[in-house]
């Protein structure tokens, strides 16, 4: 599985270092360098990330090198289809390493919506530049001029002549090792001449995931490996006043490591492990802490220091309080988000090896350079000592960026002096991990008599910044983040704060429309300042069969509709929600539609699949999924106790995608959940005059 | 596992069949069939997704019904046959079921997929030409994060369209 790594990381090396052939063969290699974040990426600062190799090979693969990983959304084959694309071969000649920390170019992590902005760019570029050189040499060996030659289904031809004459890539590369940076400028093929990319188009892997032959972190076995299993706090902040480990110690063919308050067992077998586990007798100090009652007021009371993407915003333009106390219309509302879980199917797993001083890592992770430098740092290795290798991926959704369990299997590895593996169980899946956090928003609109909209103040606590600022035309706006303490470990989530704060704004933007009596739908597009947003809501609109509600605003029987907008991380979301509410309060989503426009499609099979995918996800936080605790414990870690969506919970999705072969492609995975929530809130509210502001609606089946 | 490595206090052996071949392993009531197949016979196409039942990710066929491997001891198995996702194609042939989820592009992670597949062979075995509550009725217990079951249920229709789906 390790076998002939270079000692060396390329990322760590320059180009010129590295050693493409040695490991590749003959070919020809191009290289681009990090490349500072994108426009909608992590703001005007941060590092150069990124980049990309691409080696074309003598023996016809073209092998190319991306950090971003494959968490199971899709993207090892979109990327490959723009690699694909641009060097006119068939997807299936692409090998695409994804997050080998070894080989891949050093990236921040797969999170963002980054993929196909920055990863996705970066290899097609690349690719671009290597069809360049590809097209020069095909051309000195026609004896033509390069312009007079086209790539096609892997050899360079000839053009306009009578008799074809073309050369195979491997013809052209046999014997030859090139190394080349990408030349500025290079230009990719545009999207409207797409002859792969952007066509349907089936997901690589397919057999090996049918056949149960894929092999998840969680799957990986090394001869001689043995189970770990760490000691965790039983709740958080918890600290260890002391262990007994005698009877762990006891038990054949266990150990029992203890660095200070860590504490951690490995064993032959993994029942062995868990009696181990057991066996460890641990006094602990539990800190008095909040429970779900009262959190509000809690998170309210703790306000914090932002950080990473809890990233503060202030803006404000205008003067707030005097539109506030000048306006005919006005409205305040408080909404909520629970605390949810990411409950990724395959929970966070490792394994550790170590082969003489070099520690290699297979992990399920959205961070492996991460991964490596934390590793790094606390083994007290240098990074080169490290590999991080991530596999195929059972899902992450924002929830695996951490690498404590890493640092636990090395540690245990070096210990026992076996590989070993930890996984987590679905109870510490729960506990250990960390959560989508909580959110509390307060919003205070005003409005002119007609309905225009002149002032918006918009607090949200704790949720992060992500869809915080209105898409909407307002003269007079404040809106600011505040980052809490949580008294529960929370961290990254598909589209983050984004499902919260459009939460409160398209459910507000309802509340108003209904008080000066406009129709929802119209009542956006008369104050939407984005035209490709604007162009997302009216084809749901149509699809979704919207009537006018000029009269009253509202209708009090029968079935409810509702609608709500988006724009996050570049893509642009409608959401049409229709719902019946029965006369015991019992809620039913009968009909969802989603439009979704993010630029330039690259992969329109996988896209529908990530849009209905991420619809069914938050139909989970919209309708019933939260985190209970109490004295700081989650009480429901179990999915016999958090409930998410399942078969029956699912109702027909029709899913609209908007291509804009002139623009540039933007993520998929996050901003399609944004509008679930508050179309179904907003559908409520139009069914039974009843509106709700907290996630989740209706946790029990019922509206309240 | 070797024997070395286990603990030394003398237990029972037993034969149980799986995908056709019969292993001797030890009987030990505390272990389930999940632990067996993943960890002691590496066929880790059988995923642990809860452990107590909940998600379907670990369904094996037992005499061609589907059970949750998590929460069947090993001893309930003994003198049965049990099929295990690893079992499935025939040769490089796909089981109809398998292919009409290729066919369906209906995965995303994937890790689901094979409890996914099980589940629904099991209910075209009984039942070929399923209506569409039938099949969201015998797939409930049976979660898919990536929230792909509209395409899961397109793949099952596919399968029993197919008219081979109880082969």
């Amino acid at each position: 599985m390790s076998g002939s790594s270079p000692h060396v990381p390329f990322d760590l090396q320059s180009p010129a270092e590295r050693a493409y052939f040695e490991r590749f063969g003959d070919g020809l290699v191009v290289v681009l360098a990090a490349q500072p974040p994108g426009p909608s990426g992590w703001g005007p600062g941060g590092p150069p990330h990124g980049g990309a190799w691409i080696h074309v090979g003598a023996d016809g693969r073209v092998r190319a090198f991306t950090g971003k990983v494959e968490v199971g959304q899709g993207t090892r084959t979109a990327l490959s289809l723009l690699v694909a694309e641009e060097l006119r071969v068939p997807l299936s000649s692409v090998d695409l390493t994804m997050g080998d920390t070894d080989l891949s170019p050093w990236d921040m992590g797969t999170f963002g919506s980054r993929s196909m902005p920055d990863a996705g760019a970066h290899l097609r570029t690349t690719a671009a530049a290597a069809r360049g050189f590809l097209l020069e040499l095909g051309a000195n060996r026609l004896g033509v001029p390069s312009e007079a030659v086209e790539l096609s289904d892997g050899q360079v031809r000839a053009l306009g002549e009578q008799e074809v004459r073309a050369v195979a890539y491997s013809d052209l590369l046999g014997g030859l090792r090139r190394r080349e940076m990408v030349p500025a400028p290079t230009r990719p093929i545009p999207p409207s001449e797409w002859i792969r990319a952007g066509h349907p188009a089936m997901n690589m892997g397919g057999r090996e995931i049918v056949t149960g032959a894929r092999q998840y972190a969680s799957d990986l076995h090394l001869p001689g490996m043995m189970y770990g299993k760490i000691l965790f706090p039983p709740a958080p902040g918890a600290k260890l006043r002391g262990v007994d480990v005698s009877r762990a110690r006891a038990l054949a063919g266990a150990i029992v490591l203890q660095e200070g308050d860590w504490v951690a067992v490995a064993a032959a077998t993994l029942p062995i492990a868990h009696a181990a586990l057991k066996a460890l007798r641990a006094d602990w100090e539990i800190p008095s802490l909040p429970s779900e009652a009262g959190i509000v007021e809690y998170l309210r009371q703790h306000p914090a220091e932002g950080e990473d993407f809890w990233d503060v915003i202030h803006h404000e333009v205008g003067d707030v309080p005097a539109a506030l106390a000048a306006a005919p219309v006005s409205l305040a509302g408080m909404y909520t988000a629970a605390y949810i879980a990411h409950v990724p199917m395959e929970t966070h797993a490792v394994l550790a090896e170590w082969q003489e001083e070099r520690l290699t890592v297979w992990m399920g992770t959205q961070t492996p350079f991460r991964a490596r430098d934390a590793l790094a740092g606390a083994l007290g290795v240098p990074p080169s000592s490290v590999r991080v290798v991530v596999p195929p991926t059972g899902s992450g959704f924002g929830g695996k960026h951490a690498a404590e369990l890493a640092v636990g299997a090395a540690r245990l590895a070096k210990a026992a002096g076996h590989p070993v593996r930890i996984a987590f169980s679905r109870e510490e899946e729960f506990t250990q991990a960390y959560l989508r956090p909580m959110a509390v928003i307060d919003v205070r609109s005003g409005a002119e008599k007609d309905g225009t909209l002149t002032a918006w103040q918009f607090t949200t606590l704790n949720a992060g910044s992500a869809a915080a600022r209105i898409p909407y035309r307002v003269a007079n706006q404040k809106i600011e983040n505040q980052p809490s303490e949580s008294p529960l470990p929370q961290g990254s989530y598909r589209a983050l704060g984004a499902t919260a704060n459009n939460f409160a704004r398209e459910s507000h933007m309802d509340e108003l429309a209904v008080r000066v009596g406009a129709d929802p739908v119209e009542y956006r597009l008369r104050h939407l300042a984005d035209e490709r947003l604007a162009d997302v809501l009216r084809a749901v609109a149509v699809r979704a069969g919207w009537v006018s509600r000029k009269e009253s605003g509202t209708r009090r029987s029968g079935p409810g509709t509702g609608i709500a907008v988006g724009l996050e991380k570049g893509g642009r979301v409608a959401t049409f929600a229709e719902v019946r509410v029965s006369e015991d309060r019992r809620l039913e989503v009968v009909r969802v539609v989603t439009g979704f426009e993010c630029g330039a499609i690259v992969h329109p099979t996988n896209l529908r699949s990530q849009v209905e995918g991420g619809t069914v996800m938050a139909l989970g936080g919209a309708l019933f999924e939260a985190i209970h605790f109490e004295n700081g414990r989650i009480v429901n870690p179990r999915l016999s106790q958090y409930r998410v969506p399942r078969f029956r919970d699912v109702p027909p999705i029709e899913v609209l995608l908007l291509d804009r072969p002139d623009l540039p492609s933007q993520g998929g995975g996050e901003a399609p959940l944004i509008a679930v929530a508050p179309a179904i809130a907003n559908a409520i509210y139009d069914a039974t005059g009843q509106r709700l502001r907290s996630l989740p609606l209706a946790p029990e089946g019922t509206v309240p | 596992m070797s024997p070395s490595e286990t603990p030394a206090r003398p237990r029972p052996s037993s034969r149980i069949r799986v995908n056709g071949v019969e292993y001797v392993i030890a009987l030990d009531p505390d272990r389930s069939l999940l632990l067996v197949l993943r960890e002691e016979l590496g066929l880790t196409g059988t995923k642990y997704g809860c452990g107590e039942g909940e998600c379907g990710a670990c369904k094996v066929l037992i005499d061609g019904v589907a059970i949750r491997a998590c929460k069947t001891p090993i001893g309930e198995t003994v003198g049965r046959s049990v099929t295990t996702i690893e079992g499935f194609a025939q040769g490089d042939r796909l089981h109809p079921v398998q292919q009409a989820f290729v066919d369906t592009d209906a995965f995303q992670c994937g890790f689901c997929i094979p409890g996914m597949i099980v589940a629904a062979a099991s209910l075209l075995r009984q039942s070929p030409h399923p209506t569409e509550e039938e099949v969201r009725a015998a797939l409930d217990g049976n979660i898919c994060r990536c929230g792909g079951y509209l395409r899961i249920l397109e793949a099952v229709h596919r399968a029993s369209e197919s008219g081979e789906g109880s082969s």
